[in-house]
């Protein structure tokens, strides 16, 4: 695929052209080292040095809920990256998950487009 | 102490509220302007005199130009800052410090809402986070639903805990003839009330009414001279560190553990001071969390602090005495009915739920999805 030209473009269009291309990337201060999401122009410590780097895809439930509509259910979690980041996200496979649970990313097209989605990964096969 | 130099500069000499539950037939605004003309009567002033305004609405994207031009008023002074529902704890302290520095001598800090017979729904101009968007959040419910999850996974606070919160409320409700849900309600009721945003039920939810609500502030020195009981500001804080629910650190800890000391400190007291303390109880997890991070019970306790009717009518700490938004009025941005309860209590004139000897009082508002936290301390003349 393509580069993203990201220096000429926002981090919101940054990621989502990201995504588009099959990539789920977060973004690390180069000087200090700490990684950012969402993606924005400055670190929470201040750092502007951001660059954009390939997330591991492994994380944890930190919360969850599970909305309940007449048209259908589905849950929303808050799922803590291994680096150290947080995002809201789903687990579209299950109802719902224990929170601590282990997840692995994955991105699902949807008719708004692309999304990273969240899977239980079974710890036998960890 | 500069820190206390706004302790006891300002009073409340003016509170009202208008179209409390439904008012059918009038807009936002009427209800807001019946509220400031009783606000205004009830201080012994004329709608001229006010020359200070400070206003936040769900409704209106400018609200001080709103209710400039509505009522008629030419301020010196104004401010609209919308921090959700704590916007009038922090109102309340603008207000002291615009007195304070001379810059107007009367300020009325007013609200209204119709959201309940224009639509029934919450009315909200909250905007939605793109980060979120993709996983189609519910808010405020599914943030605060978040927050019961992890809550309920780090401490054991329990559905039935949250019930209590809910089943409090309702028995101040009872003696409030001003509350919109009165009657009797069981822990089962509760407990089997339909889901929304798990573990959060209907009953979990504040309600959603029409209400509005306006006081006015001078300068202490000049309360003595107006014709009301004077209800004197002490202290308040704020504190902020997210928006969406997603950037907020820890989810069982609110930026009110920081926004409470501050107040307190201000207003020279410590949580055994406080008589009464009005919460933001926008979902049930709310009272629980803001009893904890404002220091009534350690972090972790407020489920069993709650339990066994503890703020509940004739319990060991009166905790939102007009029946909350759980079960009173809860118009979209609740936090001046926090306000207005706490002047009735510490007036006296708080009817069959007023608590003996209430002096000091704490209003703490919430904003956002547990985002922005605002504390305010009101007392009486004897506190001073």
């Amino acid at each position: 695929m393509s580069e993203i030209e990201t220096g000429k473009i926002g981090p919101q269009a940054a990621y989502e052209a990201y995504l588009a291309a099959g990539r789920f990337m977060i973004q690390r201060a180069e000087s200090t080292g700490e990684y950012v999401f969402w993606p924005r122009v400055v670190a929470p410590s201040g750092a502007t040095d951001l660059t954009w780097v390939e997330a591991t895809g492994n994380g944890t439930v930190y919360a969850i809920t599970v909305n309940r509509a007449r048209g259908g259910s589905w849950n929303v979690a808050l799922v803590d990256l291994d680096e150290g980041v947080r995002m809201m996200s789903t687990l579209p496979r299950v109802e719902t998950a224990a929170i601590g649970s282990r997840v692995k990313a994955r991105i699902e097209v949807t008719a708004d487009g692309p999304r990273v989605v969240f899977d239980l990964v079974e710890e036998d096969a960890a | 102490m500069s820190d206390r130099t706004l302790r006891g500069k300002s009073a409340i000499v003016g509170m009202a509220t208008a179209g409390m539950g439904e008012a059918p037939g009038f807009s936002a605004m009427e209800l807001l302007g019946q509220a400031a003309v009783a606000a205004v009567a009830d201080a012994g002033l004329t709608m001229q005199d006010i020359d200070g305004v400070f206003a936040a609405t769900s409704s209106h994207a400018f609200p001080t130009m709103s209710v400039v031009e509505y009522l008629g008023l030419r301020p010196k002074f104004f401010d609209g800052t919308n921090v959700g529902g704590s916007s009038f704890e922090m109102h309340l302290l603008q207000a002291t410090l615009a007195l304070e520095a001379g810059l107007c001598d009367a300020a009325l800090v007013c609200y209204g809402s119709n959201q309940r017979t224009a639509g029934g729904r919450l009315v909200s101009m909250s905007e939605p986070q793109w980060h979120e968007t993709p996983y189609n959040p519910r808010h405020p419910i599914t943030a605060y639903a978040l927050a019961t999850s992890r809550h309920m996974a780090e401490y054991g606070t329990t559905r039935e805990q949250l019930a209590d919160v809910a089943l409090a409320a309702r028995g101040w409700a009872n003696l409030n003839p001003d509350a919109f849900a009165r009657g009797p309600l069981t822990k089962d009721e509760v407990l089997s009330a339909r889901m929304i945003s798990d573990p959060l039920t209907k009953a979990d939810c504040c309600l959603v009414t029409d209400g509005a609500a306006a006081c006015v502030l001078v300068r202490a020195e000049r309360a003595k001279d107006l014709p009301g009981v004077p209800v004197y500001f002490l202290g308040a804080g704020g504190a902020n560190y997210h928006r969406s629910i997603v950037a907020m650190p820890d989810l069982t800890t609110t930026a009110a553990a920081e926004s409470g000391p501050r107040a307190m400190q201000m207003a020279g007291v410590s949580q055994s001071d406080i008589d009464l303390a009005m919460v933001y109880d926008a979902f049930t997890i709310n009272t629980i969390l803001f009893l904890e991070d404002l220091g009534f019970c350690p972090k972790g306790e407020g489920g069993r602090f709650v339990e066994n009717g503890r703020i509940a009518p004739g319990g060991e700490l009166a905790v939102n005495t007009n029946g909350g938004g759980l079960s009173c009025v809860h118009p979209g941005m609740y936090g001046l009915f926090l306000i207005a309860e706490a002047v009735a209590q510490l007036r006296g004139q708080a009817g069959q739920r007023q608590i003996k000897d209430c002096n000091i009082a704490l209003c703490h508002g919430n904003g956002g999805t547990l985002s922005s936290q605002c504390t305010a301390i009101l007392g009486n003349e004897g506190v001073l």
